[in-house]
């Protein structure tokens, strides 16, 4: 079970929060005219990297924010945390 | 012959002054407190304990604690009873029961053991060789004959009993295992003032101080231990856990513990669990575990009464028993020599075998000074003894050690053998570390380190006292330092040892001559030296496929004492260093966990929470039959007198449709949502349009995931200019709240809204009929409830005996019908209220099921439609999307997949007969007739009997279902093996129109 630094509350674990997805992708914008490729990329594809992956976790038994984790997957070693409006520090 | 097998000294850890009676296979012994069950039998000569896994041969002990491959039991009877429980570690408790097992009809006389004499037809691979084929024999003939040979223990039919916990720790320091090295940096981190646990598995600390004439300071090893126990106990920042095995090292430092607290106190208190998991989160993990002697493999090695000589001196010093009063040593070290020199203090002459050439040990030239001879050069070829072993034929070994020049029968009651050490890396290796072989001690040690793990002493392959106090104190500081700032080392003691010659690098006898008997190497799942060497004859080449072949290591033990002689045996014969041929991986538990303990008190009722409605208790009044939705209970229907559910639900539906009914829809998932850019939020989130929704008016909302799935739907209320009220279905509440935070905190963090759910602050009443109004008229005189006053989808706030209420017009049934939401706490006032109000107009609860009849007859979409594999055209939802704004899951709607105009949509059936329920999940094909594969046009979603039309309906969702309607197909369940005749119809059955939630 990981030991995941909240941003807002601190260390807890894992079964406090949920797995979020790649925080690395944007939604394209409301109204933007937009192929059916770079809308599926959007939707339904992912980089499934070994290593660093910068990802989102949200709270949900905790304080119920999203915020970003950086963690290796193959080590599981969490290298930051930071909140959605920051980056992080490593 | 009863406790014959006792020393006559009493210095050890077992008390004589208090007698415990136990049952073995029937009949009664007596053994003493602090005696196991291994200890105890063995001082009354029983050492016949279990039959093998495979060939049923009579086994006896290995060991003294969790190495023990062989001396597995059965404890206890009925609900307490317990397989494959390692009888070194079952403390003796009075009234204890256990038998063997893997045997019948006993284990002197045991039928499987015909597996032994055939054991030509029974080679490694044996289960992959014999039953591939044919391909119909497997269910019927070798799945049955596998699992009645693989059978062991029996598992218990009955419920656990017990009470199992869990518990959470955090320290600075977790030192897992009390031996010199532990205590060493128990001490050392907590004088620095750490936070410590400090854990060991058996019942007493002190680890090999315990049985290891050795001094530390002014005392001998034991006493040591015990002044370290004492100063650790007297520390507020340490605690101490004995009969505890940390069992799992997983990710971030997560340990996991599991304590036996009352399994050996003969009446524990009602509320004293058995046993204890620890979860504990580690700043740092001390790995001080030790190691396990290793066995030799040599003929017939697994005769009860052949045992590890460690083992052999720790049932002398701790147990206070000898293993046999005709001992045989047989080593290829240096440590057996103490064991033969504990037989000599209990007035017992040893017979030693030594397979190197000579060696010049302290222990070897006192055993000589005692005047006793060492058979040096030499083997043990085989042995002899049905049930136990009584003689051994000892070789001389040639100079390659690869044969015997001359063997010699000698007569013995036990073998005590030594093959060296292997260091306990387990949890170090779980934990992620790349072990490396010290080619020193021949074994593997923890190298690269992954987690926040260090291992010591003997675990760490430093086998002698002063290393491994060293190491202790040294690392116990240096550890500690992270977490404290008083730097305050604390010194390594001097301590004395006997000095150990090197151990000869040879684990395996040469065959006696003329004979080829089993050498064991894995004795829990009698894997021998000739599987091995088949193995390799028959090309496997990675150890891991070696593993998996011959099932060497595979057994509950998980090869404690048989992987690395495995290991040193294949690269023998591949003529390989054990490196290049590499280990297998070690994984959690390192010793087995009780599936009790591993559930908790996560049991029964606290399985899950139960979430109640503040009405839940009026409906078990009212004789309410309970439907699991998620984690609430809903009434389901509610009988009268002898009724079935078809009748009660038809009747409850039927009162709807006629008079007024009553259902609590408190689970519906209530979201509040606030702020300026509120409206825009929705807009965003639905489907449809919400900028002009007027404040006092409900919209009903369907929203989707990116992908153009339907993810919820429900009504949303505007309360104010900023301030909506949200409801989502029951099941997906959570999920939606979610849904919208990311949306608001991920993706449009400019937008100012806030959300919170407030399913648990409301309590909500549906009044659903043609009476509705006539009630509510009566429960709220001062609110309008005409059609102009409170229209369809209006509300308004009103209040009930000083109660606030708010009535919105929406109906699920589609009837003319209200939803009265009370803050939770007066939801049971209201609800009683408007019973007793409502029974001059009949009115009647309904549950779940006529709650979905009623929603089926008119065609509402639920769950089963909704169920993310339908995009809004498929349901009947087209309507619901804007065609001039964008929202989440657009994009995807306008796909080529997406736009195809026979996609399967929602449609009506009805069966020809008007009388055969058609199954839900039934397959719709066009013709009864076709042959295989038919082509399946969709599927039933919901089915209910129309109380309108008193026949049955169902949903369906069937390719091009608007060009179908009118049609004949089949509804076809091939599970139930029924196939019915359907009429295609509009899945609006009951009031297309939807005159009547607007009358
Ligand atoms: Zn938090």
């Amino acid at each position: 079970m990981l030991e995941i630094k909240c941003p807002y509350c601190g260390k807890r674990s894992q079964n406090e929060f949920s797995y979020g997805g790649d925080a690395s992708i944007k939604r394209p914008q409301l109204g933007e005219e937009i192929s059916t490729e770079d809308w599926d990329n959007f939707v339904y594809y992912r980089d499934n990297p070994r290593g660093k992956h910068s990802e989102l976790w949200h709270h949900v038994s905790g304080c119920r924010q999203w915020f970003k984790v950086s963690r290796d997957t193959a080590t599981h070693e969490i290298f930051d945390t930071c909140k959605m409006n920051e980056d992080f520090n490593v | 012959m009863s406790n014959s097998f006792r020393t006559t000294n009493s210095t050890g850890l077992i008390n004589k002054d208090k007698k415990i009676n136990f049952t073995f296979n029937g009949t009664i012994y007596h053994g003493y407190e602090g005696d196991t069950l291994a200890s105890a039998l063995i001082a009354n000569g029983v050492h016949l304990v279990g039959r093998s896994f495979k060939y049923h041969r009579p086994r006896g002990f290995l060991g003294v604690g969790v190495e023990e491959p062989n001396a597995m039991v059965q404890l206890h009877d009925g609900n307490k009873s317990e397989p494959n429980i390692i009888a070194t570690e079952v403390e003796l408790v009075e009234g204890l029961k256990a038998k063997s097992q893997n045997c019948w009809p006993s284990v002197q006389f045991d039928i499987g053991e015909i597996n032994n004499v055939l054991n030509r037809f029974f080679p490694a691979g044996f289960y992959y060789k014999t039953f591939m084929w044919p391909k119909s024999f497997w269910m019927k003939i070798y799945e049955p004959f596998i699992r009645k040979a693989a059978g062991m223990g029996k598992a218990p039919l009955l419920p656990d009993p017990d009470r199992y916990e869990h518990n959470y720790e955090h320290c600075d320091v977790l030192v897992v295992g009390s031996g010199p090295s532990g205590l060493a940096s128990a001490l050392a981190a907590a004088k620095n003032g750490a936070r410590v646990i400090l854990a060991e598995d058996k019942p007493n600390f002190g680890g090999s101080l315990l049985t290891d004439e050795v001094t530390i300071g002014n005392m001998s090893g034991k006493e040591w231990a015990s002044d370290t126990i004492s100063q650790l106990k007297s520390m507020p920042n340490v605690i101490l856990k004995k009969r505890s095995q940390v069992f799992g090292y997983y990710d971030h430092n997560m340990t996991v513990m599991i304590e036996r607290v009352s399994d050996h106190i003969e009446n524990p208190s009602k509320y004293t669990p058995r046993q204890r998991l620890h979860y504990i989160r580690a700043g740092e993990v001390i790995v001080s575990t030790g190691s396990i002697e290793r066995p030799i493999s040599f003929g017939n090695n697994d005769r009860p009464g052949i045992v590890l000589a460690s083992a052999a001196k720790e049932y002398m010093k701790v147990y206070e028993t000898l293993v046999g009063k005709k001992p045989i040593i047989f080593t290829n070290n240096d440590t057996a020599y103490s064991t033969a020199l504990e037989f000599i203090k209990n007035d017992i002459e040893p017979i030693i075998v030594d397979t190197r050439d000579s060696s010049n040990g302290e222990l070897v030239k006192e055993v000589q000074q005692k005047g006793i001879s060492i058979k040096f050069n030499s083997g043990i070829a085989d042995t002899k003894g049905h049930l136990k072993i009584n003689s051994a034929i000892i070789g001389k070994l040639d100079s390659s050690k690869e044969s015997f020049i001359s063997e010699e029968t000698v007569e013995c009651d036990c073998i005590c053998m030594s093959g060296g050490w292997t260091p306990t890396v387990h949890l170090s290796s779980q934990a992620g570390n790349k072990l490396k072989f010290n080619d020193d001690i021949d074994a593997f040690v923890p190298d690269k380190k992954r987690q926040k793990e260090t291992a010591i002493g003997a675990a760490n392959g430093s086998f002698t006292l002063n290393q491994s106090l060293a190491e202790g104190f040294q690392v116990g500081f240096d550890l500690s330092n992270k977490f404290t700032d008083q730097n305050n080392p604390t010194n390594s003691p001097n301590s004395n040892e006997p000095s150990y010659e090197k151990h000869e690098k040879l684990w395996c006898m040469p065959l006696p001559s003329g004979k080829k008997p089993k050498r064991f190497i894995d004795f829990q799942n009698d894997v021998a030296v000739s599987d091995v060497e088949l193995a390799i004859r028959e090309g496997f080449r990675s150890i891991e496929h070696v593993k998996r072949y011959t099932t060497l290591g595979m057994a509950g033990d998980q090869g404690k004492t048989s992987n690395l002689n495995g290991l040193q045996y294949v690269s023998k014969i591949e003529k390989k260093i054990v490196p290049e041929v590499g280990h297998t991986t070690f994984r959690p538990p390192y010793t087995p966990v009780t599936i009790g303990a591993i559930v908790g008190r996560e049991v029964g009722n606290h399985y899950l929470p139960t979430r109640k409605s503040p009405i839940h208790t009026w409906h078990e009044e009212n004789n309410a039959v309970f439907v699991a939705a998620g984690l609430w209970q809903r009434p389901r229907y509610y009988p009268m007198g002898s009724e079935d559910m078809n009748s009660a639900v038809n009747r409850e539906a039927a009162n709807v449709r006629k008079n007024v009914g009553i259902c609590d829809v408190t689970t519906l998932g209530k979201i509040d949502i606030k702020g300026p850019d509120a409206p825009e939020f929705l807009n965003r989130v639905y489907t449809n349009a919400w900028l002009k929704l007027p404040v006092g008016k409900a919209r009903y909302g369907v929203m989707l995931r990116e992908d153009g799935m339907v993810f919820d739907d429900g009504t949303t209320s505007r309360l104010s200019e900023n301030h909506f009220h949200m409801t989502t279905t029951t099941a997906q509440a959570a999920n939606v709240l979610s849904h919208l935070e990311y949306y608001l905190q991920v993706v449009w963090p400019d937008l100012d809204v806030n959300v919170l759910s407030t399913t648990e602050q409301w309590s909500g009443i549906a009044v659903a009929g043609p009476k509705s109004r006539d009630l509510l008229s009566k429960l709220f005189p001062d609110v309008d409830m005409s059609n102009e006053g409170l229209p369809f989808m209006g509300l308004v706030d009103s209040s009930i005996d000083g109660i606030k209420a708010r009535i919105y017009r929406i109906s699920f049934s589609g009837e003319l019908a209200y939803e009265v939401n009370v803050e939770s706490n007066y939801g049971l006032y209201t609800w009683k209220k408007i019973m007793e109000v409502g029974q001059s107009f009949d009115i009647q609860p309904y549950g779940t099921e006529a709650l979905s009849t009623l929603r089926i007859e008119m065609g509402h979409v639920a769950g089963a439609e909704l169920d993310g594999r339908t995009i809004p055209f498929d349901v009947g939802l087209n309507s619901m999307v804007s065609q001039k704004k964008d929202f989440i899951g657009k994009r995807s709607l306008s796909k080529d997949a997406f736009t195809e105009s026979d996609r399967q949509t929602i449609v009506g059936l009805v069966p020809l007969d008007k009388k055969t329920k058609i199954p839900e999940g039934s397959h719709i094909i066009e013709d009864n007739s076709a042959v295989a594969p038919i082509p399946k046009l969709g599927h039933v979603s919901s089915s209910c009997w129309s109380v309108e039309y008193n026949n049955p309906f169902s949903i369906a969702i069937i390719k091009d279902g608007k060009n179908k309607i009118g049609k004949n197909l089949y509804a076809v369940s091939p599970l139930k093996d029924i196939s019915i005749p359907v009429e295609v119809v509009s899945s609006h059955y009951v009031d297309p129109e939807g005159s009547r939630v607007r009358s």
